[in-house]
């Protein structure tokens, strides 16, 4: 499995994402730069979380007219995966890959926690190897993770079982003191109607060891990795 | 001819501001109770070269929709003078 890894000026879990996907077993791991429009035949692309160009204007607004993104959207619409993590997910949805925006935290603060998802779905085939219904602790860190779209399309991506991750509470349910930035439904991660591009606000990349405190992503990340193979 | 576009960006009805909320708050701890309400946004200038002004207000208009504003949450204004 061939996996590329983007790096936009301001990312800065590039190298997280790479490390832990080196991990997995029979992968190979490639840095796509930004500037450059040649996806190097990889199998899939990691959107890195970070503070693409500062964030400036809105954060993933800049990035998403990045030569890089214009090859990646022509790869999302051939079926190719694609994972957007943090400032990943925000490109991907400036970017139209994924519906909704982002806005600032509900609460006052940047969140830098851990929390606690919900799979909401195993459905897919980037999903397949997760549990429904299992409890996945990772970290979070951002400021814009409040994710909003128009009610008619927030009911459109629950239905169509597109809300992929819900923040949660230790027993599973969602919760307003679970929820670190006031997200709608406490949605905290999504798909497309194809189901091959995955945006998050948490970081699994952050969470594949347990010395790091959870090794809980590392299953997301080889889930990710069997679909595209 | 140059012209200048007043861009104002603001988030549309319904979408929540928590920068205007938490301002409207200390607006409110600075004892100004006469204020209810405070929303947000962002203003952008652009200095156009065009050959007219209803041209100078096309490209204001297509630089905001792409670029500017985020039309899920965003609405916009645009005022452009000589």
């Amino acid at each position: 499995m061939k996996i590329g890894v983007v790096i936009f000026p301001g990312s800065n879990c590039d190298y997280d994402a790479y490390q832990a996907f080196k991990m997995i077993e029979g992968n190979k791991v490639v840095y796509l730069w930004h500037r450059s429009d040649d996806l190097l035949g990889c199998d899939a692309v990691i959107l890195p979380g970070g503070f693409s160009y500062g964030d400036y204007l809105r954060s993933g607004s800049i990035a998403r007219f990045s030569p890089i993104m214009k090859k990646i959207i022509d790869f999302a619409s051939g079926g190719g995966y694609v994972l957007g993590i943090c400032n990943g997910f925000q490109i991907l949805l400036e970017s139209g890959l994924l519906p909704g925006a982002m806005i600032k935290n509900s609460v006052l603060r940047f969140a830098c926690r851990e929390v606690i998802l919900r799979v909401e779905t195993n459905n897919i085939p980037i999903l397949s190897g997760l549990k429904k219904g299992n409890l996945l602790r990772m970290p979070v860190a951002h400021g814009e993770g409040n994710y909003y779209a128009d009610p008619d399309k927030v009911s459109e991506l629950e239905t169509g079982g597109r809300v992929v991750f819900r923040y949660v509470d230790k027993n599973g349910v969602v919760t307003a003191e679970a929820n670190p930035n006031g997200s709608i439904n406490g949605i905290a991660g999504i798909i497309n109607e194809r189901g091959n591009v995955l945006g998050m606000m948490p970081h699994p990349e952050r969470a594949c060891e347990d010395i790091l405190g959870s090794a809980d992503g590392l299953g997301l990340l080889r889930s990710l990795c069997a679909a595209s193979g | 001819m140059k012209f200048k576009a007043g861009v104002k960006v603001t988030l549309k009805e319904g979408v929540l501001d928590p920068q205007g909320v938490t301002i409207g708050r200390a607006l409110s701890d600075l004892g100004f109770e006469s204020v209810i309400g405070v929303s947000t946004g962002k203003l952008f200038e652009l200095e156009i070269d065009a050959e007219s002004e209803a041209k100078a207000r096309e490209i204001a208009t297509e630089a905001t929709s792409k670029l500017l504003a985020n039309p899920v949450i965003e609405g916009y204004e645009i005022e452009v003078i000589r």
